[in-house]
């Protein structure tokens, strides 16, 4: 299963040229607003024509203008899950998750299953306009999984949600990445969300892809912090649980550095975890720290320093074979004597990674 | 009911619903593709078809009769088609009148269907069409359930106006009571003999009247059908 992608359109103020070819698992679609991220995913499911491109999924040419095929958007079987849910208000929720099957194929089992996986069992003979945000986007999804698509899309659907909905919703997704097998497009602004999801990241800056990779990979690569928000740029850890604490309600988690310790992780011992860790949690020494109380001192060498246009500097650096980013001043890189190659620590308070920072890897 | 009127007026009355049920039966389902087509496509021509659907409202109603003669009469060029191919007769026979009457009332119906179908989120046409329906099946389980107000009540505006159409009417199909004499073309022709003002009078109050029940009846059929869709 792959998905290949390469548009080219003018607009007016802005042109697009964005280019990837990626694989299964969930790809997310990132990049500030405005940077054409959406335009990617219309183009993909036939909702938009770009000037000029090619859009391959699993083999099968849906888009390529310079032979004039484009299969319209109801034969590319993509499912698309929209910011705004778009449930249809005249159906019952039953009829909305089975309006697709009505023009496909998909056993009644699967119905079963995905109800049962999105947990939307209570409401199937609700209205959509009887339901929260957080559950209409779970019909959604559901919805679109039982279109029977080759490929989902997904354009920001937590954006209009709030934390608690959000919560509410990640684990739905990751299951859905993890049991449900289709490969994922993922739209999204939200380096948190992306941190938490994608297999792999698609990053967009001004209309042209400045990096495609593993989501560690380049989470925390420094030169791509301009492309998201500063003050969400951070790293993906991926750690597995080695202990819990009950009594002092903590977690000790096996990285390849050594042990981090986090509040209490709801996962089981042995498990596999993502643990995403912002890049202005994390304090730089220069000798192990004593004394401090912070629980967590990796060591760690510097591999690259970017300086920014404000007083931050983004510092690279790897952690056993984990990468992590640091934003620190300009001074304090300057008071350590910091440069490329160089050992130092790196110290991260337990209690500044968020519950919802960490999710299934 | 025929104690009150007349066999003469009663006549007229069941002639004006027969014809006004029929010019909203043949017109409706044009009338929901024109709206469908101004209201959602972008052609070439498309202001000259807008235009052209509104034209009966502001042409005086005899030059629209007129038109009609001339082209549906059984020596113009649409009439005598009709009659040599399918038998079809249109000039002064209640079929004429239909015919007028839809015309008359083409711009009230597609006015009414097309605000209906712009207050549609074309979104969820988007969406519909993502999950493998076609544009007539988007337009069929979507649109069509979702705009069913708006044409109810652009069908009742429709069989109000032609019930009451008069000048296209008389112009193209005439007076002639028991073939084409309409409730309008009967008030204004009891009018015309002396002692017929009472006669007048009574249609006039049968006007009002079905003209208030078709109000009321579409504006709660409206509401019942707006509420099941948006599932209050």
């Amino acid at each position: 299963m792959s998905l290949s992608v390469a548009i080219r359109h003018q607009y007016p103020e802005f042109s697009l040229h964005a280019s990837f070819d990626v694989g299964a698992g969930l790809t997310a679609v990132m990049g500030r607003s405005g940077a054409g991220k959406t335009t990617v995913a219309n183009a993909v499911a036939g909702l938009f024509r770009p000037d000029e491109g090619k859009v391959l999924v699993a083999g099968e040419t849906l888009l390529d203008t310079s032979a004039s095929v484009d299969v319209p958007a109801h034969r590319r079987r993509i499912g698309y899950v929209f910011q705004e849910a778009r449930l249809f208000p005249h159906l019952n929720v039953r009829q909305n998750l089975l309006y697709g099957k009505w023009f496909a194929r998909a056993s009644g089992a699967e119905f079963d299953r995905i109800v049962e996986m999105l947990g939307i069992g209570p409401l199937l003979g609700r209205r959509p306009s009887a339901l929260s945000g957080g559950e209409k986007q779970r019909v959604a999804l559901g919805r679109a999984l039982l279109s029977d698509p080759r490929l989902l899309v997904m354009d920001e659907p937590l954006a209009a949600l709030d934390a608690q909905r959000k919560a509410e919703i990640i684990p739905y997704l990751e299951r859905l990445r993890d049991d449900a097998g289709k490969p994922i497009l993922y739209v999204s602004h939200s380096t948190s969300e992306v941190a938490r999801l994608a297999t792999t990241v698609v990053m967009i800056d001004a209309g042209r892809v400045v990096a495609c990779g593993g989501a560690a990979e380049v989470l925390s690569d420094p030169s791509l912090a301009r492309a998201m928000p500063i003050r969400e740029a951070g790293a993906v850890l991926i750690a597995t649980v080695a202990v819990h604490d009950e009594a002092d309600g903590l977690s000790e988690l096996t990285v390849s550095a050594g042990s981090v310790f986090l509040p209490k992780v709801r996962a089981a011992i042995g498990a596999k975890l993502r643990v995403r860790v912002e890049a202005h949690d994390i304090l730089l020494f220069k000798d192990a720290p004593i004394g401090g109380s912070a629980l967590n001192v990796l060591p760690v060498t510097v591999t690259s320093i970017r300086q920014g246009d404000g007083p931050g500097v983004i510092v690279g650096l790897i952690a056993g074979d984990d990468p992590l980013i640091a934003r620190i001043t300009r001074r304090s890189v300057r008071n350590l004597g910091l440069t490329p190659g160089e050992a130092c620590y790196a110290v991260l308070k337990s209690t500044s990674v968020a519950a919802e920072d960490v999710g299934a890897a | 009911m025929t104690d009150w009127l007349s066999p003469d007026e009663w006549q007229a009355v069941a002639l004006s619903l027969k014809v006004a049920l029929w010019a909203v039966v043949i017109s409706l389902p044009l009338g929901v593709w024109v709206a469908h087509l101004l209201a959602r496509k972008s052609f070439w021509g498309k202001s000259l078809l807008n235009g052209l659907v509104h034209l009966p409202l502001v042409l005086p109603p005899v030059a629209t009769g007129y038109i009609l003669l001339s082209l549906f009469g059984r020596r113009g060029p649409v009439g005598g088609f009709l009659e040599e191919t399918f038998g079809l007769v249109l000039a002064f026979r209640w079929t004429g009148a239909v015919l007028a009457g839809a015309i008359m009332a083409f711009p009230l119906m597609v006015r009414a269907i097309r605000l209906a179908i712009e207050a549609v989120d074309p979104k969820l046409e988007q969406a519909a069409g993502t999950l493998g329906a076609s544009q007539l099946w988007v337009f069929l389980t979507i649109t069509l359930p979702l705009i069913l107000p708006g044409v109810i009540a652009g069908a009742v505006l429709a069989f109000a106006k032609a019930m009451g159409e008069f000048g296209a009417t008389i112009t193209f199909v005439s007076n002639i009571p028991g073939e084409t004499q309409t409730l309008p073309s009967a008030i204004y022709a009891f009018l015309q003999v002396p002692g017929g003002e009472a006669s007048a009078f009574r249609l006039v109050g049968l006007s009002i009247a079905v003209a208030m029940a078709a109000l009321i009846f579409s504006e709660y059929v409206s509401r019942r059908v707006a509420d099941r869709i948006t599932g209050k």
